[in-house]
């Protein structure tokens, strides 16, 4: 049975999801305005929405004072790096844990997500010791392999999740067709797993593109990302908002693009198998 | 090739035992169709044989070679799924390609073969299409296209038409027979439909809870089903079975009788009863008559279209030669 929905109701259901929509973005919107602003007008009260005088100075400024290109080379190889490694672990475990799972199966996921739970400044002490005993502090490697770590129970999750859609049957015909476990998921089920292993590998990049704890405490300059370029605003220079705010936009506006431009896919993703 | 020979296999999930040891052999180019209702380890025997579940005991030999532990891969062995299992990302092309891409096969060889295994499939008109794109029938088809290539040494059918309409399934039972006819292989074919079992095996395995009823070509099973097991399962509609003062009668425990070796007259007979429920369909007319001081209802089949109302009287005289009796043990009776 169809719910009836009056024309006012839709329109009234519109209003609140576009303000919770808007809400949500303000910030983001408020850094990008922000970067095109003077530092006077940045800090005006009451402050100045569009009616400013719209300056790329800032940008102009940050470029000057930080070799942006290091920082988002950076960013790429440690986010690039820590997702493709993390999938090539992460798909061999999700398939065995989707079709021969053991007694122990449902454990091991468990076990894997309570990892998350810990508060990662927990386990920063020993991970810095290890750093410096192997000489890994503001390495890109050690990064890689810390971030890929930190996701993999996420993606683990994901991936499990999406191959448990895929009927058995077609992996068992597979086998009876003559393919190895190699050529059975690389022919398969990855191809049949493509859009969950998309929305997956985007969503691992995202985090870590994103991630801040880790990046901060363990690099200083050769392998900064990001993060730590707008770190290095925020510290010493805390009241230059206008500048600040064009370094954060500067870190955002790759992830953003790759976001707005794989958003069908990402939604696909993350809801794939929710409706059949 | 394609001699399968099964040796005291048994099977356990766990604690349970759903095959206790079974024996038997099944011939090279036979046509076999295990059937029995459902979880009845009908299945689970097939895919024991495919490989894809390991015994809990014994043996399988294939060709004389023990196959026990061998992948299915290797058995030689193809199947078709009930579900079709085809590859939804592949061409119907690449999907009969697969096992021979698998095999490491030459192109010129493969393509050979998928243009022979399409002209006997009908495959031709829709060979670049994929599986998502074609009718439950064409998709069954391609499942088979892709069986055939790897000239198995024998084909495995799990319930292949359950997923088909009736009509489908009457057209690719024929379909199914004549390509055994043609190929002359082994072919083990496993279903919960009797008629489908009478219709296209050289040899009928019932079985139940894992354990072989019995063995035999559909008319051995029809004419001398040895237990009242095989007898109601096999025929359609069932057999009669009447136990009480009329079996002591005819020396037995119980006695069956089918519908169709039931004579019905108006006048006398020797059972009478009043007609319920009439179906006619045409050719037939069954009719299901109570109160006979038999027990149940029975059932009898007429050939052609016969007048009789609800409420009417019949006379019942069952043919003396066809009828089947059994022991206090539920066992045919010489």
């Amino acid at each position: 049975m169809a719910r009836s929905v009056s024309t006012r109701r839709k329109a009234l259901n519109t209003a609140i999801a576009w303000g919770i929509g808007l809400l949500i973005f303000f910030p983001i919107l408020w850094t990008i305005l922000t970067s095109f602003k003077t530092e006077a007008e940045a800090i005006a009260n009451p402050p100045v929405f569009l009616a400013f005088d719209w300056t790329l100075e800032n940008y102009g400024v940050v470029m000057e004072r930080s070799n942006y290109m290091r920082f988002l080379t950076n960013s790429i190889l440690i986010a690039g790096g820590s997702t493709i490694l993390g999938v090539m672990i992460a798909v061999p475990a999700a398939w065995s844990m989707a079709f021969v799972p053991s007694k122990r199966t449902k454990d091991i996921l468990l076990w894997m997500l309570s990892t998350k739970m810990l508060p990662a400044v927990g386990v920063l002490y020993p991970i810095y010791l290890l750093c410096i005993q192997f000489g890994l502090l503001d390495n890109r490697l050690a990064l890689v392999v810390i971030l890929m770590l930190i996701n993999l129970p996420i993606i683990v999750w994901m991936l499990y999740t999406y191959f448990r859609e895929i009927p058995g049957e077609i992996l068992e015909a597979a086998r009876m067709d003559g393919a190895t476990l190699k050529g059975e998921i690389l022919y398969v089920l990855t191809p049949m797993a493509i859009p969950g292993i998309a929305s997956t590998v985007l969503l691992n990049f995202i985090l870590a593109w994103n991630e801040a704890f880790w990046t901060l405490n363990l690099t200083a300059f050769n392998a900064a990302p990001l993060t730590a370029f707008i770190a290095s605003y925020s510290s010493p220079e805390g009241l230059f908002f206008a500048k600040l705010s064009a370094a954060s936009t500067m870190a955002i506006a790759p992830i953003l693009i790759l976001g707005w431009f794989s958003q069908k896919q990402l939604v696909r993703g993350l809801t794939f198998g929710a409706v059949k | 090739m394609g001699r399968i020979t099964l040796d005291k296999v048994t099977k356990s999930f766990g604690d349970v035992q759903v095959i206790p040891p079974l024996d038997l052999t099944i011939e090279e180019g036979e046509f076999v169709v295990f059937v029995g209702p459902s979880g009845c380890g009908k299945s689970t025997l097939l895919r024991l044989i495919a490989g894809l579940e390991d015994v809990s005991g014994g043996q399988i030999r294939i060709d004389g070679q023990d196959a026990t532990r061998t992948p299915p891969a290797k058995r030689g062995l193809a199947m078709v799924f009930q579900s079709y299992a085809l590859y939804p990302h592949m061409s119907v092309r690449k999907n009969i390609a697969f096992p021979l891409r698998m095999a490491g096969m030459d192109k010129a060889e493969q393509d050979r073969r998928i243009e022979k295994a399409a002209s006997i499939l009908n495959l031709t008109d829709y060979i670049d299409r994929r599986p998502g794109q074609l009718s439950g029938g064409q998709r069954q088809r391609v499942a088979i296209g892709r069986a055939i290539v790897r000239e198995p040494a024998a084909f495995l059918f799990d319930e292949p038409l359950s997923n088909l309409d009736a009509a489908l399934r009457v057209g690719m039972r024929l379909e199914i027979t004549e390509l055994h006819d043609r190929l002359k292989t082994t072919m083990i074919y496993v279903t919960h439909d009797q008629v489908e079992a009478m219709t296209m095996a050289d040899k009928i395995v019932v079985l139940r809870a894992g354990v072989i009823e019995q063995v035999g070509s559909p008319l051995d099973l029809y004419r001398a089903p040895r237990n009242l097991f095989v007898a109601g399962f096999i025929g359609s509609p069932k057999m009669n079975q009447i136990s009480g003062a009329e079996a002591a009668r005819h020396g037995a425990t119980t006695i069956g009788i089918r519908p169709e070796h039931i004579n019905v007259s108006a006048t006398d007979g020797m059972w009478k009863g009043r007609v319920g429920v009439s179906e006619h369909l045409g050719s037939d007319t069954f009719f299901y008559v109570h109160d006979t001081g038999l027990g149940e209802a029975l059932t009898v089949r007429v050939s052609g279209e016969v007048e009789f109302h609800s409420g009417d009287d019949v006379y019942l005289t069952p043919d003396m030669d066809k009828l089947h009796r059994f022991d206090e043990h539920g066992l045919r009776r010489a």
